[in-house]
């Protein structure tokens, strides 16, 4: 059934699907056809269909992190044809709608590829690495309570949407699987940015950059070598600038700071 | 059962302040001798969790999530209420506290409602030392919207994110008791059972949801927050995940349940489009600021919306509410879309939607502006529906968001059973019938940071510091049970799929137990639940093993789950003969179709004790009573 689309026809659509049945096993692409897939369908719809159509031939379901379904969980996270979330710009898998599709369509569905994101099954993998970053030093320690009345802390109005645009990060990982050196410096650099511009963040900036570079480095993320892909293909429009801005900081710590 | 709600004697503005005097406390060097459990980490159990152990108990906090930012609160998105009058337009917090008991249709305490407002103007100052990004004035000092049920702006927001914004702060405050070894995170770990040591709230069970381990973890006391039941209709705007589930245990183990059947049904959301349809996307209330309702006057009218003249277009809540207009709290809100779509003037291909039209505002404002307030929610609604809201007017239904029920709990936010305590969504205390917009965000954080860090130290205070190891014949039992209803499930072997039946039993949930109810209706459904609850354990298609990534497996767990609290809904809403708040019974309405209340036989909670398999459950009641608030008709006109 068409919600306003009144020429929109089903499809018929070939998938080749990552499957590996857990961490430790060999994987390989499997393909399903799949029929009447409506173009008003979300692609994780689509991935229900196929897997309600599995189960009842008794083949295990395909696993696949999904939540909200919104676009703000950051749980869902397929590789698409190729791209981190598919073909549509800024938009989680979730949020793409089988109407960027085909009918006769062939669609490669792979999990984030990227070493520190191991796989656990199919297409779900463990990116707790990015959690443990943001426990590096990815706050502001205050405690609750004892905090001062809100509109003491004046903010610029410009500086707080710069801050916010920085701190929509959903820490899907779509940055790491984009990035051929599997780099989180764009993950890193929004909590950096975002907690570096604000009044609040000042007091702990050093140490806030150097713990949470030195635990990227440690969880084995690659360097960043400027190319781009993380902003092209991240959901919610990271910037770039965010990268510049933590190499700012970072070097200015490592001159300055008394963590030496 | 006496239900006693502990709402301290005195003035109602005092309440608060002397608890906080009479509560026991736990000296600093004693904190680290006890263990907390918190379950959910959304801005309950986040703010819970990191508070508490800021304060040096040893916290254990479990999501079923890969990470506890994933936490559904991360998806609200159009602000939080605080009563601090920024704008200097007449808030105050005796304001926040009567609008919220008025929104509620009288049905919430009084005395929680007001320690709510009390503590709202904290929340805001707490989160913004947090770091979080909320809209800010040219001046550089905060912003504020107006939302539902209120005329005053004191709805503070970040962007259409706002849920977003504020579990990030609580997530970071998490995360810093993570790095210092206070919060001890379990990830993808689910609660599926509540242990009792002699009477108490001493621990839970879990299965790891990637390896499928059974196991134990023991506590002096547990804090459940664990959102909404929402999914109990299958369509919802709660998370694919959000379930029951513990609530429900706990629910089983002696914890009464309240109000089971007050379900919010949110007026602004994407309408269904197919069979197929996994979930329903909320269009934040904010929208209503700027956005005008309307339908076409006639009916059967099947043009397109700019080929409706203006005066062939009813914007039927302005009409029949002009002082609040398109504001009118979200029950009232949805009652009159859902009036207009039975009427026939219901609009695009499934006449089940009704406009919600920016041109007005863009004219008025400009796009730019528009732009900046609801960017993100006009780009979320073009790529869902493949349209141009800046164009054309969008198309909105309501669909279920929030449940006012949950488990009892009393001012101190326990439940009836002793050191088990419910905070945020899960619990049934602050919002009555009717939840008001922006409330949810404030009850979820106002509970975590505010309540429960105080009023838990008083059961602590009285209760020994010796632990209860996992190897306790109780923590064995409840192992042995998890493991034996996961045993059955996977035994089944049927050749209906688990969706499937949650499908057929959300369909019963909404057509019977939805936006209008009867007599008759519900002791159908009542009927029908059964039928599918039986079949569904004999019937329904698991495959694979516990011990591995078994999505069908979590996901039969919660639908079983579901299908008792599906009957208990039902049981409630047939008890209660009245229309109150977001519960509306056919057979009590006003002639203008406004809920009427029955104050006189209804004024009270309804406590419901589980007692057993397909066993009639006992109503308890908590009579409310209202010593500062006179119980009037709810008037929006």
């Amino acid at each position: 059934m068409a919600g306003n689309n009144p020429n929109s026809k089903p499809m018929n659509l070939t998938l080749k699907v990552w499957r590996q049945k857990n961490s430790k096993a060999a994987g390989n692409l499997e393909t399903y056809q799949i029929k009447d897939i409506s173009p008003e369908m979300s692609f994780l719809e689509m991935m229900d269909v196929l897997n309600e159509d599995l189960l009842l031939k008794g083949i295990d379901p395909v696993a696949f992190d999904h939540d909200c379904r919104e676009g703000i969980c950051g749980m869902c996270s397929l590789y698409i044809n190729g791209r981190a979330h598919g073909p549509e710009r800024g938009t989680t898998t979730c949020q793409l709608h089988m109407r960027k599709f085909s009918d006769g369509d062939t669609i490669t569905i792979e999990p984030w590829r990227a070493g520190p994101f191991p796989v656990l099954k199919d297409l779900c993998t463990d990116r707790s690495a990015l959690d443990r970053i943001q426990q590096a030093g990815g706050y502001i320690s205050v405690n609750t309570g004892g905090v001062p009345d809100a509109n003491e802390i004046p903010i610029p109005k410009t500086i707080a949407d710069k801050a916010f645009d920085a701190a929509t990060c959903i820490q899907c990982g779509a940055c790491v699987a984009a990035c051929k050196n599997g780099s989180a410096m764009l993950f890193t650099s929004a909590k950096v940015s975002q907690l570096a511009m604000l009044p609040q963040g000042q007091v702990e900036r050093k140490t806030r950059v150097e713990n949470m570079v030195a635990q990227m480095d440690k969880e084995g993320f690659g360097a960043c070598t400027n190319i781009g892909s993380c902003a092209a293909e991240c959901p919610v429009g990271i910037s770039l600038e965010n990268i510049a801005m933590l190499n700012r900081e970072y070097i200015g710590a490592s001159f300055t700071s008394e963590n030496v | 059962m006496i239900l006693d709600s502990k709402i301290p004697e005195g003035p109602l503005a005092e309440k608060w302040d002397k608890h906080k005097f009479n509560v026991k406390l736990v000296n600093p060097a004693n904190k680290r001798k006890y263990d907390i459990i918190v379950v959910g980490t959304g801005l309950a159990g986040a703010s819970a969790a990191a508070t508490l152990a800021e304060l040096g108990y040893n916290v254990k906090a479990f999501c079923y999530q890969d990470s506890p930012r994933r936490a559904h609160s991360i998806a609200a998105q159009g602000g939080i209420n605080a009563a601090k009058n920024y704008q200097n337009d007449g808030d105050s917090v005796y304001r926040l506290f009567y609008d919220t008991i008025k929104g509620g249709d009288y049905r919430a305490r009084e005395a929680n409602v007001y320690r709510l407002a009390q503590v709202s103007v904290n929340i805001i100052d707490q989160c913004v030392a947090q770091g979080v990004p909320f809209a800010r004035e040219y001046g550089g000092l905060l912003a504020n919207r107006s939302f539902g049920g209120a005329q005053v702006s004191r709805t503070f927001y970040a962007r259409g994110q706002t849920g977003q914004q504020l579990l990030l702060g609580a997530y970071s405050a998490l995360n810093r008791q993570i790095a210092y070894g206070k919060v001890k995170m379990y990830p993808r770990t689910e609660m599926l059972d509540l242990v009792m040591v002699d009477g108490k709230a001493r621990g839970i069970v879990t299965r790891h949801l990637i390896t499928g381990k059974i196991e134990s973890h023991s506590a002096h006391a547990v804090i459940l927050a664990t959102g909404g039941y929402g999914n109990v209709f299958f369509l919802s705007t709660n998370a694919m995940g959000s379930n029951t589930t513990a609530i429900w245990r706990a629910h089983k183990k002696g914890a009464l349940f309240a109000n089971p059947c007050f379900t919010q049904i949110h007026p602004t959301c994407i309408p269904v489009s197919g069979g197929y349809q996994s979930k329903l996307t909320l269009m934040s209330e904010s929208l209503r600021n700027d956005g005008r309702v309307w339908v076409p006057k006639a009916v059967g009218d099947n043009r397109p919306a700019d080929q409706i003249p203006e005066d062939e277009r009813d914007y039927f809540l302005e009409r029949k509410y002009p002082s609040f207009g398109n504001l009118v709290p979200r029950d009232v809100a949805s009652r009159n879309a859902k009036l207009a779509c039975d009427e026939g003037r219901g609009v695009g291909t499934t006449k089940l939607a009704v406009y919600l039209d920016f041109a007005d505002a863009i004219k008025r404002e400009g796009l730019e502006k528009i732009s900046q307030k609801y960017g993100n929610l006009f780009d979320m609604y073009s790529k869902i529906t493949g349209e141009n809201p800046y164009e054309q007017p969008m198309r909105i239904y309501p669909a279920v968001h929030y449940t006012m029920g949950g488990l009892w709990v009393d001012y101190n936010l326990m439940t009836t059973v002793p050191g088990l305590y419910a905070t945020g969504e899960c619990n049934f205390s602050d919002h009555g019938a009717n939840r008001l917009g922006a409330s949810a965000l404030m009850q979820g954080l106002a509970d975590g940071y505010f309540v429960i860090p105080y009023t838990i130290g008083d059961y602590l205070a009285q209760n020994p510091t010796a632990r209860v190891e996992t190897s306790h014949p109780a923590f064995k039992e409840a192992e042995a049970n998890v493991q034996a209803d996961v045993n059955r499930l996977l035994s089944i072997n049927g050749t209906r799929t688990v969706d499937d039946f949650h499908k057929a039993l959300g369909h019963i949930m909404w057509d019977y137990c939805g936006m209008a109810r009867n007599a008759e209706g519900l002791q159908f459904a009542k009927q029908e639940i059964r039928k599918l609850r039986d079949e569904f354990w004999r019937d329904v298609k698991i495959l694979g093993t516990n011990e591995e990534l078994n999505v069908t497996l979590e996901k039969a767990g919660r639908v079983a789950d579901f299908l008792e609290l599906g009957e208990l809904m039902v049981e409630d809403a047939l008890n209660r003969n009245e229309s109150c708040g977001g519960h509306f019974r056919e057979e009590y309405q006003t002639p203008e179709n406004e809920a009427l209340r029955d104050d006189e036989n209804y004024t009270y909670v309804a406590a419901w004790e589980y007692t057993g398999p397909n066993q009639q459950p006992v109503l308890h009641k908590e009579e409310l009573k209202f010593e500062n608030v006179k119980l009037t008709q709810r008037s929006y006109k």
